[in-house]
């Protein structure tokens, strides 16, 4: 998508042309400065930028984007370089822009419950910011020490709590976006709807495809009175997958449900010495959130539940301080899981929470196939699993294998009705999915909702939608079933 | 899974090629309860959506439910309430003919919309006709997926200027355990200022509505917990609280009952009052008002009366030349973009929105 770019600036001329709306402490042109932008959270894919520019005011971004347009010259936006799909990685002739400079808190609203806040805010410094209000801003993606709310919208993050709470999309009110041609734009607004189409529906999640988001109106909540936290053991990984689909249809929507299959559980024990039980063959951590009464309630209903499905052993928090530790066994699973294996490829596909037992046996099967060992951590609330993939990139081939396996663990959730992207999104790395989970014609719509937006195609050029050569291509490679995907392209 | 034989896809999409080939224009129409809604239209010919219906799957312990567009809420709101289960957005039904369709085109969500979300937040996937006559599915069944642009979202709410929604997955929720309605007699203000104390509390409220001098609050949920919440709240205890919150759902109260001209203003919910209060109705926490007036559409759309709200003609027996807020000219121009993206013949519902498409 990005063959109409122009390689004709080169990389002092742009700093010129930058310097007329920049300092020059903002621009970035130094191999050696450019190297730490060279990729986000995916580093397997990396890319140094021809140019960095580091704006401190809309106004700034606003003209950065007049003069890319201007000049054809592919732009990629970056917030603090979390996500973990390639999603920010550089443009070999495009100029990166990276908003971490805007990170202000503009303001709270007490009585509207909302905060208006720069992209470059981090997500765990907004529910800081309002704490002794009694509120917090709900989604909390793993990584929310360090990822800003602008990726967060750009990517529609989701976390442990999204089960009961929602997705980025439910939690935002309003945006501000400046187009490439530099049209600031207000999407949404103080009421709970707006005229027009839902535009704020469709930025959120668009990944930096559709527009530049410079500020964000997030819903705050107040904060539960009471929490509990169980934990249940499972000899068996299919028990505790029936066990969630028992709890959801019991009627009771915990804040969040966390499953740990065991190569996860000891490694996460081995790490943080959370108290799990490492003989087990899965753990489920259920947190019940609410009135004291609801939680007590709804606490005992779901001991009774997670007993009924087979759990070995059921444990209660008994104080806050316990409920921390059964927590931090999960959050630390993906660090946990990196001092086990020099290196590990993490998927984020959703499924229907009924093939839950089906896809894991599935993934073991698929495991043994590739010889490469998986841990499994998700929230198996809503179905999204995060398949650890165990590799050593400095074994020739190994990687490749951990992408292939991974590509197939993708296939299948897309073959159960599910999606090859719960929250982390498509980016650079999903592409060739998307070909699977999108016939042309669907993907030939994604294209004309760019191009109303970016008609040259500058903004994140050749992220999150494919071009439909390369689904022909990959699927002259890949046919599933003796079916030829795209059997109306012509093959290359 | 049943109701295959009700799958009208091939004739639609057949109306729809028809309509490029003779260069027609087409309103999209199913149960026909919201025809009052939106500009007048002006299109030669009729697409009905209405036999286009069945519940295709519906999974209690998925949470979701797919149904055909003119599948009525009535069958979808049976359905659930079986597996004690509902929709999360209370949609109203003006009358029986009510579809999901129709619902979703409008995103009309009713009194538990300021505390549980829009039609909007519970759409999971849909499969779409487009103005080229092509059948698409966007999303699917899941709660979390974030593959390609959120085009069913954006569906919802479009009025069906994009296009037609075919059959959509929404995302359902258990039904409380129980509901209590709570009334006091107070003041305006003094009902606003409690609405904004109660938000900032974690209290289980589901509903809330102001009119003459009467403040009613919804709780829902386990039934202890409602009961210890309604101390905090106080008043008296409303008996025909069900009746009382479909009256105001589907617009059947006596407030609605009026030849005046109905205003929907959506505002920041602590927008002092400017309009004569006994014609107005607040709900959603005072960030929904319904107006009655015979005033001039410049005045009710004041700008000082909209601080960054909006204003639609909701019910007119006048002209319905302008209804919804008029757009900022980038904005506009980006919507007649989309519309040439997803319709480029220019067929679907045009003017139904905004005159300009």
């Amino acid at each position: 998508m990005s063959q109409n770019s122009t390689k004709s600036v080169n990389r002092q001329q742009l700093r010129k042309l930058l310097l007329q709306i920049l300092p020059s402490e903002s621009i970035l042109v130094q191999e050696e400065d450019l190297r730490p932008y060279e990729c986000d959270g995916l580093s397997a894919y990396r890319q140094v930028p021809l140019i960095v520019a580091l704006p401190d005011t809309s106004g700034q971004v606003q003209n950065i984007l007049r003069l890319c347009n201007k000049i054809n010259l592919p732009v990629v936006v970056r917030g603090a370089g979390t996500g973990l799909s390639g999603g920010a990685l550089p443009h070999e002739h495009g100029l990166l822009l990276s908003l971490a400079k805007l990170k202000n808190i503009i303001s709270i609203d007490e009585k509207l419950r909302t905060a208006c806040v720069q992209p470059g805010v981090r997500n765990l410094a907004i529910s800081q910011a309002v704490d002794h209000l009694g509120l917090f801003y709900a989604p909390d993606p793993s990584s929310q020490i360090a990822c800003t709310i602008g990726g967060n919208v750009a990517e529609n993050s989701g976390g442990v709590h999204c089960l009961k709470y929602g997705l980025t999309v439910h939690n935002i009110q309003q945006i501000k976006i400046i187009s490439i041609e530099g049209e600031l734009m207000t999407i949404g607004g103080d009421g709970l709807d707006c005229p027009g189409y839902d535009l704020l529906a469709l930025m959120t999640g668009s990944e930096g495809m559709l527009g530049v988001i410079i500020e964000i109106t997030v819903k705050l909540l107040p904060k539960p009175d009471c929490t509990q936290t169980l934990l249940a053991a499972f000899n068996d990984i299919s028990k505790a997958g029936n066990a969630v689909a028992n709890i959801i249809s019991a009627g009771i929507i915990p804040a969040g449900l966390e499953l740990m299959d065991k190569l996860a559980i000891q490694a996460a024990e081995d790490f943080v010495h959370a108290g799990y039980p490492t003989n087990a063959a899965a753990i489920l951590l259920c947190e019940l959130d609410g009135s004291e009464i609801e939680v007590a309630t709804h606490a005992d209903a779901v001991r009774g539940l997670l007993n009924n499905s087979g759990a070995t052993e059921v444990l209660t928090a008994q104080n806050a301080q316990q409920s921390l530790t059964f927590w931090k066994g999960r959050k630390a699973a993906f660090p946990a899981v990196g001092r086990i294996s020099p290196d590990y490829y993490c998927m984020d596909g959703t499924i229907p929470r009924k093939s839950l037992a089906r896809v894991l046996q599935a993934i073991a099967d698929m495991s043994q196939q590739y010889g490469l060992a998986i841990a499994n951590v998700f929230h198996a609330g809503d179905g999204n699993l995060h398949p650890l993939i165990l590799y050593d990139a400095n074994i020739p081939g190994e990687q490749a294998r951990a992408e292939e396996f991974g590509a197939k663990i993708l296939e299948l959730c897309i073959e159960v009705g599910g999606t090859i992207t719960g929250e982390h999104g498509v980016g650079m790395e999903k592409l060739d999915q998307m070909c699977v989970q999108f016939k042309t014609k669907e993907l030939i719509q994604f294209h004309a909702v760019k191009a109303a937006f970016d008609v040259k195609a500058l903004l994140n050029p050749g992220k999150a939608v494919p071009t439909l050569h390369r689904c022909a291509e990959f699927g002259a490679m890949h046919i599933h079933h003796g079916k030829l995907p795209h059997p109306e392209l012509e093959r290359f | 899974m049943h109701n295959i034989h009700n799958d009208f896809s091939k004739n639609l999409q057949n109306e729809v090629l028809q309509a490029i080939a003779t260069g027609n224009t087409l309103t999209i129409r199913a149960g026909g309860s919201k025809d009052f809604y939106g500009r007048k239209l002006t299109a030669s010919n009729v697409i009905s959506i209405a036999e286009h219906q069945g519940i295709i799957s519906y999974e209690p312990t998925e949470l979701v439910i797919k149904a055909r567009a003119g599948t009525s809420l009535k069958i979808i709101q049976q359905a659930l309430a079986e597996n004690k289960q509902m929709l999360a957005f209370e949609p109203p039904a003006y009358n029986e003919k009510a579809t999901l369709g129709g619902t979703l085109a409008g995103n009309f969500s009713g009194p538990r919309r300021a505390y549980s979300g829009a039609a909007r937040d519970y759409v999971l996937g849909s499969t779409i006709l487009n103005g080229k006559a092509e059948l698409l599915t966007f999303g699917g069944q899941v709660m979390k997926n974030v593959a390609g642009y959120d085009v069913s979202r954006l569906m919802t709410g479009a009025l069906g200027t994009l296009g037609v929604i075919m059959d959509a997955s929404i995302k359902v929720v258990p039904m409380p355990e129980a509901d209590i309605t709570f009334m006091q007699t107070i003041s305006l203000d003094e009902a606003l200022t409690r609405l904004h104390q109660y938000s900032r509390l974690p209290l289980p409220i589901s509903a809330s509505c102001f009119y003459q001098d009467k403040l009613y609050i919804r709780l829902s949920g386990a039934e202890r917990a409602i009961d210890k919440a309604g101390k905090t709240i106080g008043g008296d205890q409303l008996n025909n609280a069900h009746d009382f919150w479909r009256s105001i759902t589907d617009q059947t109260h006596t407030f609605f009952q009026s030849e005046l001209t109905l205003w929907r203003l959506s505002l920041a919910s602590n927008t002092a009052a400017v309009f004569p209060e006994e014609n107005t109705l607040y709900e959603w926490g005072g960030a929904l008002r319904w107006l009655k007036s015979d005033a001039s559409q410049a005045t009710i759309r004041s700008d000082s009366h909209l601080i960054n709200g909006h204003c639609t003609l909701f019910r007119s027996t006048g002209s319905r030349n302008q209804v919804f807020q008029t757009l900022p000219a980038p904005l506009l121009k980006l919507h007649l973009r989309l519309k040439h993206a997803f319709d480029p013949y220019g067929i679907f519902n045009i003017g139904r929105m905004y005159p300009d498409f």
